[in-house]
């Protein structure tokens, strides 16, 4: 294994600033452990060599001239669900086909601009729609920690490949988007920093549309610095999206290396599940214990509707996927299936059933009919209020305390193959990440400590809308007492 | 409530995805399942809430009405699976009516 990919996007930074090492021999290195470790991972379905080569070129030459900028040859993974200028890009959908985006999407370009070189794109589950990454056209991802213990384990979904791409040293750090909790709950199963920033620091432009009111583009990383480092780059306020926010986006940097001294920590009682995984649980309970001692002070809150926010999202997100999956029909891009004598009706009906997945099928099958005439109150409204609810649970929560603890799942990361007969059970890996997704909350999950069978446990933090900074104190310190070890 | 066949083959219209009839069952099996267990949202009191589409909390912004790009003729065509003399070519449009 190299050391080069050992280092994290801080250090790799700071080496190639002062030209301890060129951009080039850091790419160049990435690049052959991805030779050597991505046929068995299926982290990455595609890998722009050229192009890393290229932009690592440019990161030297602009050091050697003294204008370097902050990122400059720092290696990245891009989740195949950004628009990345003249690199086919597929969301892992049949649908897409060879579809070759003629723009770039804002955040990559933030991070390009930033001097940041792009390794490839990765796996994920078909249209970010999964939490097992098993969903993708273009095959499993897998755990590398499963790899580890001779076992096809899955990376979680939906950033499943950027997640394991990033746990394997096959980048420095990645981009992956959650909706539901799709950065956080496969960094949770690889053993990886995944922080879900506040819904629009991250402009969703170019970003290919899962559910407009939820998706939010976030950095999969090795530690809570490099986190910091990736947002603070990729974030801001964009003119081409409506959604995006105008909040100046603070140097959460300066948030680290903090005493969480009186910090006010709340433990949501209705987390406490029947039947909660032991583990999971012990470990949630020792980082409570693990904060106290450092002077938090840790209280239980109450979000009461936490039962009902998995339901919610589930008529929510599939609601706004259907409407915004619509735009796939053949016409203007992807595939197109034509049979003899087809009209314009007909070429929609076979594009759709070819192209799309079943769990696809399923989410658009849903959103339809619960945006339906007859069905728009009962589901889609009632669910609205519902969010409502659920919004206004974290709001009385945050006027007692300053940072929430949860799980980041309910278990260590599964065999593939597992929870695939029912979809519902499926869906219950994304209990705890859920509720903050409908909050708009910003949301960060560490790698806590290894279950008995040796895969990674997750604990998430959430803050306040706009509070990252509050977020980065805590997780860094936190990080700090837990010295979980990566692979 | 639970979804019969006839419902999901109405639902799969909708939505412009062809289901043959041998995979009705299978779908009408899973979608039920899915719509059973999003019905616990009824408990919920929710009389005194506003429905929420969004958590943005800003207004929409406005912009000036004047082109912002042009020229990308090319561009957008770039991608399409059958394009003719500048334009998208579909099959044929027969009015049904």
């Amino acid at each position: 294994m190299s050391e080069l990919t050992q280092l994290t996007v801080a250090q790799t930074a700071k080496m190639i600033a002062n030209k301890d090492i060129s951009a080039r021999e850091v790419t160049e290195q990435y690049l052959a452990e991805i030779k050597a470790k991505n046929e068995y991972l299926n982290a990455y379905i595609t890998i722009t060599e050229e192009r890393a080569l290229a932009q690592a070129d440019a990161s030297d030459a602009r050091i050697a001239k003294g204008e370097g900028r902050a990122l400059d040859g720092v290696p990245l993974a891009v989740k195949d669900l950004f628009c990345t200028k003249d690199v086919r890009t597929t969301a892992c959908s049949k649908i897409l086909g060879d579809f070759t985006p003629t723009y770039e999407s804002t955040v990559t370009q933030n991070l390009l601009d930033a001097g940041c070189v792009t390794l490839g794109k990765t796996n994920l589950d078909e249209f970010a729609m999964g939490s097992a990454n098993i969903t993708s056209y273009y095959g499993d991802a897998k755990n590398p920690w499963g790899e580890k213990l001779g076992k096809d384990i899955v990376p979680g979904g939906s950033s499943g490949g950027s997640a394991a791409a990033t746990a394997a040293h096959l980048c420095a750090a990645s981009l992956g988007t959650d909706t539901g909790g799709s950065i956080r709950q496969p960094a949770a199963f690889c053993g990886v920093t995944g922080f879900k920033p506040t819904y629009g620091r991250c402009s969703r432009w170019g970003t290919i549309a899962f559910a407009s009111s939820l998706d939010q583009a976030g950095p999969l990383t090795k530690n809570v610095e490099d986190a910091a480092l990736i947002f603070q780059h990729m974030a801001g306020h964009d003119a081409k999206d409506s959604t995006s926010a105008t909040h100046k986006v603070p140097d959460v940097s300066t948030a680290l290396h903090q005493s969480v001294k009186g910090l006010r920590v709340g433990i949501p009682v209705e987390y406490r599940m029947d039947g909660m995984n032991a583990e999971v649980e012990a470990m949630w309970d020792k980082a409570a214990t693990l904060l106290k001692e450092q002077g938090a002070d840790v209280v239980p809150v109450s979000l009461q509707h936490t039962k009902y926010a998995l339901p919610t999202y589930y008529i929510i997100a599939p609601a706004e996927a259907s409407s915004n999956l619509a735009r796939y029909d053949g016409v203007r891009y992807g595939e197109r299936i034509v049979q003899q004598g087809d009209g314009i009706d007909d070429m929609y009906y076979h594009t759709r059933a070819d192209g799309f997945g079943d769990e696809v099928k399923r989410r658009i099958m849903i959103g339809t009919y619960v945006l339906s005439a007859g069905y728009y109150d009962a589901y889609y409204l009632k669910a609205q209020r519902v969010r409502a609810k659920i919004i206004q649970d974290f709001n009385e929560a945050f006027e007692k305390v300053d940072v929430i603890l949860t799980p980041t799942a309910p278990s260590a990361a599964f065999d593939i193959g597992q929870n695939i007969d029912d979809p519902v059970a499926m869906y219950l890996n994304d209990v705890f990440t859920v509720p903050a997704s409908l909050a708009g909350l910003p949301g960060i999950a560490l790698p806590a400590g290894l279950s008995k069978d040796g895969l990674p446990l997750g604990l998430q933090l959430l803050a306040q809308s706009f509070d990252e900074m509050t977020l980065f104190k805590a997780a860094h310190a936190l990080e700090n007492m837990l010295e979980f070890k990566r692979l | 409530m639970s979804l019969q066949e006839k419902d999901v083959a109405h639902i799969a219209k909708l939505a412009r995805i062809k289901v043959n009839a041998e995979d009705l069952p299978h779908y009408t099996k899973e979608l039920s399942g899915i719509m059973k267990w999003i019905e616990q949202l009824s408990e919920v009191n929710t009389d005194d809430v506003d429905a929420v589409a969004t958590v943005t909390k800003h207004a929409l912004p406005m912009r000036e009405d004047v082109v912002s790009d042009g020229h990308i003729q090319q561009d957008v065509l770039r991608n399409a699976p059958k394009s003719e003399y500048g334009c998208f070519v579909v099959p044929k449009v027969i009015d049904q009516g």
